[in-house]
């Protein structure tokens, strides 16, 4: 790939929050996998809708209703640009990705997969792609199956094909694992699972800040991410859906707008995206992920990853140099996520004393709980990276560590 | 708190690397086990209590070096004292802990126990100091089996410590 280099600088002064002072630090945010900052761009999109252009949508013929409504319906199709979907119907506004996956489950689910039958998961799957399953697999009997993984956190291929057989009704897989930055090989694993006709889910909240996505090219049958970890707001996700799938699924709420016609004895509802949006959707929160959609893409997802595979290499590189540190996920593909654990130091303590140095990392079990278990280890470190992030960054962290390392020496 | 020495005091590392009273007493009468699900620290109270008197306590557990070192010290603090004096401790730790007590105006038992108190500056680190805390209190206290000293502490989850006699 020959992507130019991205201007740093250019991109740094576009973030605000970056300037802040941590205990009378510089801020160093690497902690973009919990959630990203927002550029000026998309707070100045947030503020000018909320003080110019707001209404509720799809309600009344005045002004501002129809304005509000049109830039909320430009935001899906800028959605569907940014995935490649074939039709801006197949867009469905939620809250986030647990919400998403969570209407598939109900949608889907619910109607689709019954008593005795299989869906499979990963290992690495974060809470969110595990337990709205487990609610389905204990309302209905439905058996979950795992594909496990080599101790580098990759998949094993040979043992997720083994998995399928006739009961196989679905497969919800994440793109990129969000403790251990692993790139699962989706578009194959989805092609597989169609030879079986097993729809597929994929959990993108980690591969859509970071990768170009390309629904038409994955092939997938739904797809999930969120709009906070992609420099948007919190309070917006997407569901990417097939048309077809989508159009036979259950409503997930019912409500005002999902609706074509109520009486008291029969509701008729409403088409596609509408039947899945039921009452106010968070339009502020559509419109800036909107906003930060054409900021990411004037940037360059391609650009992005190459940047950002640069950080996490250096990063990977200076790390691997300490003594008495261990990187937990050493996938051949990953995406930007350091997890590491540093003999002899819990994860909490190093969290604690990198703040202290303004560093921001993430500490704990990262919501996959069946993964840290599997991986033998209680809580993990992560840095997590963005492209606007810098070495100069990683540098603070790596001496942070080292600092960490001499307190409890 | 800017400066993590006034945490990670060297008696705070100390304990951490040297757990006081690790292990478990064969022949308690009094159990809890306390955990932490965000952060995943565990740990595992014994006693033996006679005569309202603690007459011997140990630990095991799996923690952050805050939450080893507070049950460490713990032990070390309440062992031999009366229920009602280490139930005292129980409380004016966690008074220290979430800031409604300073231990160098106000009158208290701590003693040693006050290198905790810069716990107060960290709130995402409260629970760690005082989960060997609640769990001391749930294994005092075993009739009840889930401690409700959530409400004193919101970051504290009222599931987080269960007791047995």
């Amino acid at each position: 790939m020959t992507a130019e280099a991205i201007n740093i600088e250019a991109i740094r002064a576009d973030f605000p929050i970056l300037d802040l002072q941590v205990s009378g630090k510089p801020l160093v945010y690497l902690d973009n996998a919990a959630s990203s900052q927002l550029p000026q761009q998309v707070i100045d999109r947030i503020v000018r809708y909320q003080t110019h252009e707001h209404s509720n949508i799809h309600r009344a013929v005045h002004y501002l209703s129809e304005l509000a409504t049109k830039e909320y319906e430009s935001a899906r199709i800028k959605v569907q640009n940014f995935i490649n979907a074939k039709e801006s119907r197949e867009i469905i506004f939620t809250r986030g990705t647990t919400e998403a996956i969570n209407l598939v489950m109900h949608g889907y689910g619910r109607t689709f997969i019954g008593k005795g039958d299989e869906i499979i998961l990963s290992a690495l799957e974060h809470h969110a792609n595990i337990v709205p399953w487990q609610m389905l697999a204990e309302e209905k009997g439905v058996v979950l199956r795992v594909i496990p993984m080599n101790d580098a956190g990759e998949l094993l291929i040979d043992e997720f094909e083994a998995l399928f057989n006739e009961k196989t009704k679905f497969l919800a897989l994440s793109h990129v694992s969000n403790a251990l930055g692993t790139v699962n090989p989706v578009k194959q694993m989805t092609a597989y699972a169609h030879r079986f006709g097993v729809p597929v889910l994929l959990d993108g909240a980690q591969a859509a800040p970071h990768k170009s996505i390309d629904m038409q090219d994955l092939d997938c049958d739904f797809y999930a991410f969120s709009g906070h970890k992609m420099c948007g707001p919190t309070g917006i996700g997407v569901l990417y859906g097939k048309a077809k799938l989508l159009e036979k699924m259950q409503p997930y709420q019912g409500g005002g707008d999902m609706i074509l016609s109520v009486s008291f004895e029969k509701t008729t509802y409403n088409v596609i995206p509408s039947k899945f949006e039921a009452g106010t959707p968070p339009i502020m929160a559509a419109i800036g992920l909107g906003a930060a959609i054409d900021y990411l893409s004037a940037i360059g997802l391609a650009k992005i990853e190459v940047y950002e595979k640069e950080l996490l290499d250096y990063a990977t590189e200076q790390v691997s140099a300490l003594k008495g540190i261990r990187i937990i996920g050493t996938a051949a593909e990953k995406a930007a996520a350091l997890s590491f654990e540093i003999s002899g130091v819990h994860p909490h303590d190093v969290g604690t004393i990198l703040n202290a140095d303004g560093i921001a990392i993430r500490t704990g079990h990262h919501c996959a709980q069946p993964l840290m278990q599997r991986l033998g280890v209680p809580a993990t470190a992560r840095a997590s990276f963005a492209f606007y992030n810098t070495q100069a960054e990683i540098d603070k962290f790596v001496a942070g560590i080292c600092k960490v390392q001499e307190m409890f020496i | 708190m800017t400066d993590m020495r006034q945490l990670y005091q060297e008696v705070i590392l100390d304990h951490n690397r040297k757990p006081r009273n690790f292990g478990t007493i064969a022949d308690a009468n009094r159990r809890a086990d306390g955990h932490n699900p965000l952060c995943g620290d565990h740990i595992k109270l014994s006693m033996k209590v006679l005569d309202e008197k603690i007459d011997g306590i140990a630990f095991e557990g799996d923690g952050c070096a805050i939450c080893n070192a507070s049950a460490s010290m713990m032990t070390s603090a309440v062992k031999g004292k009366a229920v009602q004096e280490a139930e005292t401790l129980v409380e004016e730790f966690r008074n220290m802990v979430t800031g409604s007590l300073n231990p160098d105006t106000q009158s208290n038992h701590l003693g040693k126990l006050k290198v905790f108190s810069g716990v107060k500056d960290l709130p995402s680190r409260v629970k760690c100091a005082i989960l060997p805390w609640h769990t001391l209190h749930a294994a005092l206290n075993a009739e009840a089996s889930v401690s409700t000293e959530g409400d004193a502490d919101p970051i504290i989850d009222s599931d987080m410590v269960s007791g047995h006699a």
